[in-house]
């Protein structure tokens, strides 16, 4: 690949494209995020880039929450991607925004593609975008606290919107015999929920 | 009339003969045969349960072969795949509005379990959710498990028992076995 959008990008923006790369075909920029509405504005409208279609955008978390400050400076990294119908190129363009106070521009009115991906992005990350026409969460439901693929969501805390039942049991075996039977089924079943017995059911489960 | 209980008799005989039952008896024998079915499809195992009720594996030769998309018209609730925190609402909405009486099958490890998914957006089995008769195993479960649970439902409701079973792995009887054996000499032979 000719690498034409970096070429482009570090000519218009200079010491504001941080890094590139460039690994089998795959051109990476990554950009001040102050920068980062005009770097979409840039490749979109240039004649030389034209990335006219919007493939992904979405975020990173680059902290580890053993030993990384939750709040450093460039804890989150936002990228998109978008391709170019008319030149067959694409590019991904990153920025990294702190973790304290993730804030970064809303690229929706560019690509309006990116208006659900900027939200799943703020719903899963909580990642601000600010000038966002709606952002609302779009998978997790509005009760929901904190955002889940933060590192120091736990991964298994649910927060259940409907009560769960009592007296379930647990499927992680050892089955008991009365807990399924065979296809000659004759087993009757005894139900009482003792010491020795715990995962008997109740009978009126 | 076999799968009737104990409390069957076959009186007199010929052209005259009558049986006599127990009532709640006769009704749970109706109502095994004839059990209209709620599909709430979600994932995955959906694929399975297509072929579970399409005509080679054939779900209505149990009796079940009405789907009805009303859950007020449906006797069995099919949760057919993983079921999220974000639908559970949904789930036990449809569960409210089936009239008794009502059966739930969890269909695969999912609806089961929670299977795979420990975390923050699933459901860890539906019976934290709505009451469940029989939970079928298997990511998914084939369809010849799915039958089997359906059948084990049935056995339950001839039965009366409303305490949730998870469908164990099933050993094949002898004589099948053997009846297999011959299919297959025949099919060399030719
Ligand atoms: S049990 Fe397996 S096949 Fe079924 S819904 Fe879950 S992941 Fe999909």
């Amino acid at each position: 690949m000719s690498k034409i959008i970096l070429d482009r990008l570090q000519e218009k923006f200079g010491a504001d494209v941080l890094e590139t790369s460039s690994f089998r075909g795959d051109d990476v920029a990554v950009v001040r995020p102050s920068r980062w509405r005009e770097v979409a504005e840039f490749v979109k409208n240039d004649p030389a880039c034209q990335c006219d279609y919007f493939v992904d955008l979405s975020a990173v978390d680059r902290c580890d929450p053993n030993t990384d400050d939750l709040d450093m400076p460039d804890r989150f990294e936002v990228f998109f991607i978008v391709h170019s119908l008319k030149k067959k190129h694409r590019v991904r363009v990153k920025a990294r925004v702190s973790g304290e106070d993730p804030r970064i521009d809303s690229i929706a009115s560019v690509w309006s593609g990116a208006n659900w991906q900027e939200r799943e992005a703020f719903d899963m990350f909580g990642v601000r975008f600010e000038g966002h026409p709606d952002l609302r969460r779009i998978l997790m439901y509005e009760e929901f606290e904190g955002h889940p693929l933060r590192k120091e969501y736990p991964a298994n805390r649910a927060q259940p919107l409907v009560a769960y039942r009592e007296n379930t049991f647990d499927k992680l075996g050892p089955f008991l015999r009365d807990e399924g039977m065979p296809l000659n089924r004759s087993v009757s079943v005894d139900l009482e929920r003792t010491p020795e017995n715990p995962h008997a059911l109740d009978k009126n489960n | 009339m076999a799968d009737l209980s104990s409390d069957t008799r076959i009186v007199g005989g010929g052209e005259s003969g009558f049986v006599t039952t127990r009532f709640d008896a006769l009704l749970n024998w109706a109502r095994k045969y004839s059990l209209f079915q709620y599909p709430f499809v979600t994932a995955c195992c959906g694929m399975e349960f297509m072929a579970a009720a399409s005509p080679r594996y054939d779900l209505a030769r149990f009796g079940a072969e009405a789907p009805r998309f009303s859950p007020r018209q449906a006797d069995v609730l099919w949760v057919v795949g993983t079921i999220s925190q974000r639908q559970a609402p949904a789930l036990r909405r449809i569960y409210e509005q089936m009239t008794e009486p009502k059966w739930v099958i969890a269909f695969g490890t999912c609806a089961s379990c929670g299977g795979f998914y420990d975390n923050y957006a699933t459901v860890p089995g539906i019976d934290k959710i709505i009451p469940v008769d029989v939970m079928i195993p298997g990511c998914p479960p084939r369809p010849e498990a799915v039958l089997d649970g359906l059948m084990l439902l049935q056995k339950k409701i001839g039965e009366g028992d409303r305490t949730p079973a998870v469908l164990k792995n099933t050993e094949m009887p002898e004589e099948h076995k053997r009846s297999l054996e011959q299919l297959h000499q025949i099919r060399l032979k030719r």
